[in-house]
């Protein structure tokens, strides 16, 4: 049942081949036996998610069966889910619970789907390798030594060992793409806008993106098609007609304009990624498509210009977790300055301090215009790349991250370069822009993750693209050993 | 050495909108603490806040009514500072761009000069919640229904010369909000509060002196005191051979003192950035249009009218346009009796003392305006002298009923019946030989003796006028 596409088990499920009970104990049972090797879940809701089974059993037998009735999913820890607790990974939210459902989770909700559980994740999506939750690490489930990416990447280890049929996901500066190559499975961030924020805890708001982790293109756009539209809770939410996501998977590719863009290809990129993206372009050759070199010429710029503005939003963002209200309080405190600083200082971990410390620091008086404001600019100049690039082409291709996933605790003391492993995904982010990535040939038993960049709201388009690919190759559906 | 004062003000006046800025809730006053606190309010993980449409209608009210430019597109900024009633952290308001611009007002000044005052910008903004600091043995209570209030933060030029001028331009602005109908101005309940940036050079310096902020001051008296003890303190102190610093300083009305909160130095750096979850407020000449569509008359047209049209004196028209409360009422009475002049001694006069006297609004009056012009009706037709007038408005004032009944119930017609008076007269000579003498003799005085024993005899209801004529004539003999 783990193996099968969101379509057949939907299907099966309409034709009583199984329950939505039985294929829930079956994910459950999964989770109960596999995911100690994992650390995939920071929370199961066993008992939620059998009494959500139950009710979409009820709904199939009265025929009133929505697309994703039935199906067994999993949150990313940062959705807010009413009545099950959400901890973005931290002890300040460790006991956590909100009153309210994120958007995304009701949508998915209202679709009939079954909630397994929350997943584990970089401490507010702060991290590329899932080592700075307070609930520790998650492994790659293709190699339990090495990291599965960050910072969902609790759900990409999940999709990938087969402990939920898909799982949302979120991604500021590559964090549903990066994780998504990493654990060989497919990953789409929609436009900025195109998914609610609502109740999704912000890192950096102008950034976050809601997104979904599968096993194909195909599935991905189950999930997207009930998850994408416009939310009056959310300001940001784009007002822009959301089409059928199924629909246009088997579009033809001839005609198609693929761009690479020389920067995604130049020091730095390992040179058995290089190859894999290579065999894939030559792939998609013989879908019909043609290939132009581009080039975004500020892209290099996207890391540190990530750094000013993330940091900056995050420290804002983070500023109401202050002992008062709600989250984590130190013990005693003596004044009311103690209260802040300690709570803070015990709530957070060393990576969520390290940004807010930064973000501090470039919106104080005097600094503000030097970074801030100057690193506001250079992003309009990377969006300007892009939107020049797409007069172009129809969709920009390269590697989603230079390496494949790296060992456990091998970036962990150089910020720096746990940085810049986000280098090809970040601008996607800084321009708001939808960006897939989907598993390739490996190397050395290792995924690799191929970047798939669309114009604004194309993300029919970009799974489309995903969907021939994968209609025509085997690599996503490969599962990790001993998860099959 | 001649010092001058130079003042400028920021007031934060409440808009009148039912919910609160970014969030649904009800912005009434006086629930029970945290009732009216929701997700968004209390600042709970991944809420987002959605701009309240009928806060920027009331904004562009403002703008309008003192000549303001309108933002076609202004930004909601984050000011970050930690505080416990502060549920986010930060406070959403306007910081580079405020959705109104440059206006100007004009201010009446004690030797009936005009000055123009300008205003340098308006921007919105929430509210933070309350600290309760009593009630709760060595903690803090936090009140966060008024969390996310809306708020207009009126910022004025450094344009005022003394406290008197600040009182009248912090009058001037609450006259304005509330004719507009943007604000309710209810000062108790925090809805208009003011902080002075005071300063003090030397007459003819042409840059500023260092100045002191004094915040939070909720009344016209208290702000006039503020800053009359500031500017003393400040010039104190630059005799003395000391310096003004630049800082937060608090008012304190039992001992008529301002006092150090913080210094520049010890100040929030409150790292200013455009709020990411709110996009730039975007208004079009439709907008403005429809939310102006209805203004009602400024104070100063109103002012001018009542002058031009009336007859009015400078201080009536000034006293009757205070409100526009008042001054329907005034052009009410006026219009039904159709003697404004009379309308305008009776409504700046009685009425108001006695509104004064009771504590009330002229929009609670138990006088209506019907009833007042009723009245006055009275007085035209010479039923009633003024003094009766007096009594009969006492008895409506009372709320004893219609001007007809009270006259009638209290017998208090005027007499005006000239035998009626003439008899008493001839009574009252008749029973004072000596002070005819006396008056015959040329003592005038003695003459009110004459008119008291026959109002006296009439039980005050004898016409004024008759009995002065027909006294003079039968003393004359």
């Amino acid at each position: 049942m783990q193996n099968k596409s969101i379509a057949e088990l939907a299907a099966d499920l309409r034709l009583r081949r199984y329950s939505s009970l039985e294929l829930t104990r079956h994910y459950l049972e999964r989770i109960e036996r596999l995911d100690a090797r994992l650390n995939s879940y920071i929370t199961v809701d066993a008992e939620g998610a059998l009494a959500a089974a139950e009710r979409a059993d009820e709904a199939l037998r009265r025929d009133a069966a929505g697309p994703l009735t039935g199906i067994p999913i999993a949150h990313k820890d940062i959705f807010c889910t009413a009545g099950l607790r959400t901890t973005c990974a931290s002890r300040m939210l460790e006991n956590f619970t909100a009153p309210y459902d994120a958007t995304v989770v009701e949508r998915l909700a209202a679709a009939g789907a079954v909630v397994l559980g929350k997943t584990n994740m970089d401490e507010f999506a702060m991290g590329s390798s899932n080592e700075t939750s307070h609930f520790g690490p998650v492994r790659n489930p293709w190699d339990a030594a090495r990291v599965p990416g960050g910072s969902s990447g609790g759900s990409a280890a999940a999709v990938a060992a087969r402990l939920c049929a898909a799982a949302t996901g979120t991604d500021t500066g590559g964090s549903i793409r990066q994780p998504a190559a990493f654990c060989g499975i497919t990953g789409i961030k929609p436009t900025y806008g195109r998914c609610s924020r609502w109740g999704m805890i912000a890192f950096a708001s102008s950034l976050d993106q809601a997104g979904v982790m599968a096993r194909s293109a195909a599935d991905a756009a189950c999930l997207l098609d009930e998850m994408a539209g416009f939310d009056r809770r959310d300001s940001t939410s784009a007002e822009v007609p959301v089409p059928d996501y199924v629909d246009s998977l088997d579009d033809d590719l001839h005609g198609l304009r693929i761009g690479l863009p020389k920067e995604y290809f130049g020091e730095g990129l390992d040179p058995g990624v290089a190859r894999s993206v290579e065999a894939a372009i030559r792939e998609y050759e013989q879908l019909g498509a043609t290939i132009k070199d581009i080039s975004l010429p500020n892209s290099p710029l996207s890391v540190p210009v990530y750094y000013v503005v993330a940091p900056a939003e995050c420290s804002s963002n983070l500023a109401r977790f202050d002992g008062v209200r709600y989250g984590h309080r130190c013990e005693h405190p003596a004044s009311l300055e103690d209260l802040y600083t300690r709570s803070r200082a015990e709530g957070f971990g060393a990576e969520v301090r390290r940004r807010i410390m930064i973000g501090t620091y470039v919106l104080s008086a005097g600094y503000y215009d030097a970074y801030y404001l100057k690193a506001q600019k250079i992003r309009q100049l990377i969006a300007q790349d892009f939107r020049r690039a797409f007069e172009e082409v129809d969709v920009i291709l390269g590697p989603t991250s230079p390496t494949t996933a790296f060992a456990l605790g091998a970036k962990l003391d150089d910020p720096v370069a746990m940085y810049l492993n986000d280098i090809y995904t970040i601008a996607t982010n800084l321009a708001g822009l939808p960006g897939m990535s989907i598993p390739i040939e490996p190397v050395a038993g290792l995924p690799v993750g191929l970047q798939l960049i669309g114009n604004y709201f194309q993300e029919a388009r970009l799974l489309n693209v995903a969907h021939r690919f994968q209609h025509a190759t085997h690599w996503h559906q490969a599962a990790p050993a001993g998860f099959e | 050495m001649q010092w001058e004062t130079v003042i400028g003000l920021e007031i934060h006046t409440q808009l009148a909108t039912r919910s609160k800025i970014f969030s649904a809730t009800s912005t009434a006053f006086g629930a029970e603490p945290n009732t009216q606190a929701s997700a968004i309010d209390l600042g709970l993980p991944g809420v987002l806040p959605v701009l309240n449409e009928e806060a920027v209608r009331l904004a562009v009210r403002f703008g309008a009514a003192i000549g303001a430019e309108i933002a076609p597109r202004s930004v909601f900024a984050r000011k970050n500072y930690f505080y416990p009633d502060l549920p986010k952290g930060y406070q959403i308001s306007q910081y580079e761009l405020p959705v109104v611009g440059r206006g100007q007002v004009e201010i009446l000044l004690e030797d009936g000069s005009v000055k123009t005052i300008g205003v340098t910008r308006a921007h919105l903004e929430e509210d933070a919640g309350k600290s309760l600091h009593e009630d709760f043995q060595g903690y803090t209570g936090i009140d966060l229904n008024r969390a996310g209030t809306p708020l207009l933060e009126i910022v004025s030029e450094p344009d005022l010369r003394s406290p008197q001028e600040a009182v009248a331009y912090a009058k001037k602005i609450h006259q304005i909000v509330r004719y507009i109908g943007i604000s309710d101005g209810n000062m108790q309940e925090g809805s208009f509060r003011m902080d002075a940036n005071v300063s003090v050079r030397p007459v003819g310096q042409k840059t500023f002196g260092t100045r002191a902020e004094i915040k939070n001051v909720n009344s016209f008296r208290f702000l006039e005191k503020a800053i009359e003890f500031e500017v003393e303190r400040q010039i104190e102190l630059i005799e003395r051979g000391g310096q003004v610093v630049q800082e937060t300083r608090l008012y304190d009305p039992t001992k008529d003192e301002t006092r150090s909160m913080r210094t520049k130095e010890e100040a929030n750096d409150y790292r200013y950035f455009p709020d990411p979850d709110l996009l730039p407020l975007e208004i079009d000449a439709a907008f403005i249009e429809a939310a102006t569509a209805d203004l009602p008359e400024l104070p100063d047209a109103k002012r001018a009218r009542f002058r031009a049209d009336y007859g009015l004196s400078d201080y009536d028209a000034n006293l009757l346009t205070a409100s526009r409360e008042l001054a329907d009422y005034f052009e009410a009475v006026a219009r039904i009796c159709g003697e404004p002049k009379l309308a305008a001694n009776w409504v700046s006069g009685e009425l108001m003392a006695a509104l004064n006297k009771s504590e009330r609004d002229i929009s609670d009056s138990p006088v209506s305006a019907a009833q007042l012009a009723g009245l006055l009706e009275r007085i035209q037709d010479k039923t009633l002298s003024g003094k009766l007038a007096k009594q009969v408005f006492e008895a409506m004032f009372q709320g004893e009923g219609e001007v007809d009944a009270i006259i009638k119930a209290r017998g208090l017609k005027q007499i005006t019946d000239t035998g009626a008076i003439e008899t008493m007269i001839d009574a009252i000579i008749a029973a004072n030989p000596a002070q005819v003498e006396q008056y015959r003799a040329g003592k005038d005085k003695v003459f009110g003796f004459f008119v008291g024993q026959v109002m006296k005899a009439s039980a005050g209801k004898a016409n004024p006028a008759q009995v002065n004529e027909l006294l003079k004539r039968k003393l004359q003999g």
